[in-house]
């Protein structure tokens, strides 16, 4: 799923989308306590500023996220959100290209940013004592970036390159791009984060300004800091360097609305390139935000049960005791502003086909809709649920990023505190009308990858 | 008004960054060494924030010791170790673990096989058990084998064609023609065929010894039950085992350029020559060296090729201190019209590095963000822990995370131009290219990646 689309890590950390797909499943905490007991301040230009005191190292996570994602585009300008991530990185009106960067690798910090579809992220891990440094040059970004045309025209070449990497030398890449643009008939979802190569090419310093001077301000953007800090401390930062940046007066976003699905679509592609067919399908799905919102938390639990590792139905079924496949599984995110999918997938076993798999999967499927679930294994996947919380806070930097996609997201912290209560009340009905909700074939796209010659 | 303002600030940064560059992080945590009753070693670092604890146990050998005609063994091993052990099949071990939330892996790399275990403290006992009983008492029942040994088949189909595995294989191939290093770590359909339960039990048997493990600890427990945890767990394994040693090695090529016609949009380059091992006394001159040349935004290949140009999204060189072989890699990509003036940048950047070594400036910068950032690794039980264990192995010493920054912050200018000449060899670069780049002339043949 390249739902995210971090930026080259250049100085080593950890990868954004393994880690916010694994906790996005995953958040909880003991039962009846918050989940991070985030502090909560609101500055009078609009930045909202959540801090998530952790003691545990001399470190702290600086995040600033802009509620503007690559589905927020003007048409014909795919990627700009992206690129945009890039040049932020180019000056502003009293620092050099690349200064910044610089100044942040004195100070032995990290630095990155990402941009998916509904956020765009800058963040540096430094030592407490260099917050002020590191707010201070996110905060001059922030109102004012300067760009050249020198240096817009080589980050360009350099995003066409990044293109090239993830998606143009990969016929599966190819694929899963064009199986985007077929789950959504409207929804700014289908095209590409990155965005399409020919539109890319056209982008220009001007795209870049017009889109940063719209969406990029502190009544548009989220500050998250977490770590060896208290929260009284890191709002008088949070006051000094941002708080004289002017409102940029943000409009909403509005996205145009994604029609009634009425007809299954499938994809199949041969490729020279795949020594190993693939099959998957996904269903258009309510996200935290999107659609019947409520239904998230037992879609949550029930993709645990049916793949949540090698003791889930699907493992079971199609890889150990059918032999039909040597992977089996599903996937879900709740964690967007608009709609999202519930996946499933599954590749065969040697002598096996992806016809085979596909009927496997589909028999689990309609297993769950006339059955269920049993209480015992819904018991079950919701204490694993809870006890990979505790795992999920032996981090400095996850609970930042958790709280920053969330909120830039459309959920609010209160339903992020509320998480594992909300997962714990999760019924085997509650389970049973989300598949019903969820599993339409009219609202799929059912995909093939199969080895062969060239399309 | 707000310009104005940022360039008053950012100046007193400036100033503030000259007084504070030469301060040496200390290091947030306390190293405890644990010797069990039964003498079996440890480094703890107690935290009991989280009621979590994690252990990281490396032991030498890997891959590197697969028997010839067994490529893949202990890569095979690391995907069966999990998979069944004592009293209990695959679906009962399987179950043990998830059931309480027990994370168990494995990994088999060219020169170690390093297994990792998390586990919430309530069920931390079950853990230590479930550890114990796969590394000493793994079964390797025919069915997870033929379904394990069905996924690695997979992978390998699947990747066969990736042009990045395609580069690096060729390169570690014509590198390593007759030696271990140059064969598959994860091997070959036809080796894997070969692979039965008694290689399996054999691998067990010799890679599992104590005399060549190093075990950190992270997390909710003590010393003195991590004592008694460490005989519990690793007390049945054999205090030491016959392993296949092998020969030390240097790249068989140098200077040449291997290419693999594939259709591909964007060319991929693996490139390298022989390089230091990790007890050569210029390994610290190296660190700030690789960080001047290739460690991200400003450094001399990023601004060259990716900056500058526009040439490539990603371009990166590193040491690489094997057991028995020192070497430096790198990679980049690019579109195939640009490939061979990307080629030649790698190469006139290389030899103006080596001839003429970094400037001062980058050279303090280079030892401001190396002293400085080492710290900021430590943020989770698992890099603790990993750390905690490769510190062992490479036999550093328990003071030397404390002390890294001043190994760091000692070596001179001499030694840093004196090391350049000596480590960056523009001449025996070996470049590996997959695709169909324009202007690329092959010196030699490539070697087969598929056999």
């Amino acid at each position: 799923m390249n739902m995210r689309l971090p930026r080259l890590r250049l100085r080593r950390a950890a990868p954004v989308l393994p880690l916010l797909l694994a906790l996005a499943l995953a958040l909880p905490a003991p039962a009846g306590a918050g989940v991070f007991d985030p502090a909560r301040f609101t500055l009078d230009n609009g930045l909202e500023v959540v801090v998530v005191t952790d003691r545990r190292a001399p470190v702290v996570s600086h995040m600033l996220w802009y509620k503007v994602g690559a589905a927020d585009e003007p048409p014909g300008k795919s990627g700009i959100a992206h690129f945009l991530e890039h040049l932020m990185f180019k000056g502003t009106d009293t620092l050099g290209p690349g200064e910044a960067s610089r100044l942040i690798a004195r100070i032995g910090g990290e630095e990155g940013a990402f941009t998916s579809h509904d956020y765009t992220a800058f963040h540096q891990t430094v030592a407490p004592d260099r917050l002020d440094t590191v707010m201070e040059i996110e905060a001059d970004r922030m109102a004012n970036l300067r760009l050249s045309p020198e240096e817009v025209a080589a980050e360009r070449d350099v995003i066409l390159e990044e293109r090239r990497t993830r998606t143009d030398n990969s016929d599966a890449a190819r694929l899963y791009e064009q199986v985007g643009a077929a789950m959504f008939l409207a929804y700014p979802y289908r095209v590409p984060v990155i965005g399409w190569a020919s539109e890319i090419a056209r982008l220009g310093l001007e795209d870049a300004m017009a889109f940063y001077r719209r969406w990029y301000g502190p009544d548009n953007a989220i500050l998250v800091v977490a770590g060896d800090i208290g929260a009284g401390e890191a709002l008088a930062l949070a006051r000094k360097h941002y708080g004289p940046v002017p409102r940029r007066g943000v409009a909403p976003r509005a996205r145009v609305e994604e029609p009634p699905q009425i007809a299954p679509r499938r994809l199949s592609m041969e490729s020279a390139q795949a020594g190993q067919a693939r099959w998957s399908r996904r269903y258009l799905a309510p996200s935290h935000a999107w659609g019947r919102s409520e239904l998230a938390y037992p879609l949550e639990a029930l993709a645990e049960i049916l793949g949540g590792g090698t003791t889930s139905r699907l493992y079971r079924a199609l890889v150990v005791e059918g032999g039909i496949a040597v992977s089996a599984g599903c996937w879900y995110g709740p964690g967007r502003l608009g709609p999202t999918t519930f996946g499933f997938y599954g590749s065969p076993a040697e002598g096996r086909t992806v016809a085979e798999v596909e009927a496997a999967i589909d028999a689990e499927i309609a297993r769950v809709l006339a059955d269920g679930v049993a209480p015992a294994e819904l018991d079950a996947a919701k204490t694993r649920l809870r006890r990979s919380a505790v795992f999920a806070r032996d981090s400095v930097t996850a609970p930042a990023r958790i709280v920053g996609a969330a909120l830039a997201s459309g959920r609010s912290l209160e339903e992020l505190e509320a998480w594992p209560e909300r997962i714990a009340a999760v019924t085997a009905a509650d389970v049973a009308e989300a598949a019903r909700e969820a599993f339409r074939l009219e609202r799929s796209v059912t995909v093939a990858l199969l080895p062969g010659a060239a399309p | 008004m707000r310009g104005a303002r940022a360039a008053r600030g950012l100046a007193a940064v400036l100033a503030l960054l000259a007084l504070l560059a030469a301060r040496a992080p200390a290091c947030a945590f306390e190293i405890v060494p644990v010797v069990s009753p039964g003498g079996i070693a440890a480094w703890l670092v107690e935290d009991r924030k989280n009621p979590i604890v994690t252990i990281e146990a490396n032991f030498a050998g890997g891959a590197r010791t697969d028997p010839p005609g067994k490529a893949g063994l202990a890569y095979l091993a690391s995907g069966l170790l999990d998979e069944g052990a004592g009293e209990m099949d695959s679906a009962a071990f399987r179950r043990a673990l998830e059931d309480d939330s027990i994370s168990l892996s494995f990994r088999a790399r060219l020169d170690g096989f390093s297994v990792s275990l998390a586990t919430l403290t309530e069920t931390s006992e079950n853990a230590f058990r479930l550890l114990r009983l796969a590394l000493a008492e793994p079964r390797f029942d025919a069915e997870p084998l033929a379904r394990v040994r069905g996924q690695v088949l997979a992978g390998l189909r699947a990747r066969r064609e990736d042009p990045d595995r395609i580069a690096g294989r060729v390169w570690w191939k014509a590198a390593f023609p007759e030696h271990p290093y140059g064969r598959p770590r994860r091997g070959r359909p036809e080796t894997l065929a070969r692979i039965g339960p008694d290689d399996l039990r054999a691998f067990a048997a010799r890679a599992f010894a104590r005399d060549r493990m190093f075990v950190g600890v992270v997390g909710d427990i003590g010393p003195e039950r991590l004592g008694r945890v460490l005989d519990e767990t690793f007390g049945a394994l054999p205090e030491s085992a016959a392993a296949p040693e092998i020969a030390d090695a240097a790249p068989a090529l140098a200077g040449a350029v291997l290419a693999v016609r594939r259709p591909v949009p964007q060319s991929v380059a693996v490139f390298g020559h022989r390089g230091m091992k990790r007890d050569d006394p210029d390994w610290y001159a190296g660190q700030i060296l690789f960080e001047i040349l290739a460690g991200g935004f400003g450094s001399r290949l990023t601004r060259e090729i990716r900056e500058k140009r526009g040439l490539t999204y990603g371009v990166y060189a590193y040491p690489l201190p094997l057991d028995r072989a020192g070497l430096v890699l790198g990679g980049v990509s690019t579109v195939n019209a640009r490939m061979a003036e990307t080629v030649r940048l790698v190469r006139e950047t290389w030899r103006d590095f080596g001839e003429n070594g970094p400037t001062e400036r980058e050279v303090r910068d280079a030892k401001d963000y190396i002293a400085g950032s080492y710290p900021l690794r430590f943020t989770d039980s698992a890099a603790i822990a990993g750390t905690l264990a490769a510190v062992q192995r490479a036999g550093l010493g328990i003071g030397y995370i404390d002390r890294r920054a001043d190994l760091i912050e000692a070596v001179g200018m001499d030694d840093l131009r004196r090391a350049a000449r000596r480590l960056f060899r523009a001449d025996e670069l070996t470049f590996a290219i997959v695709g169909e780049p324009e202007g690329v002339a092959a010196t030699h043949p490539a070697p087969d990646p598929d056999s």
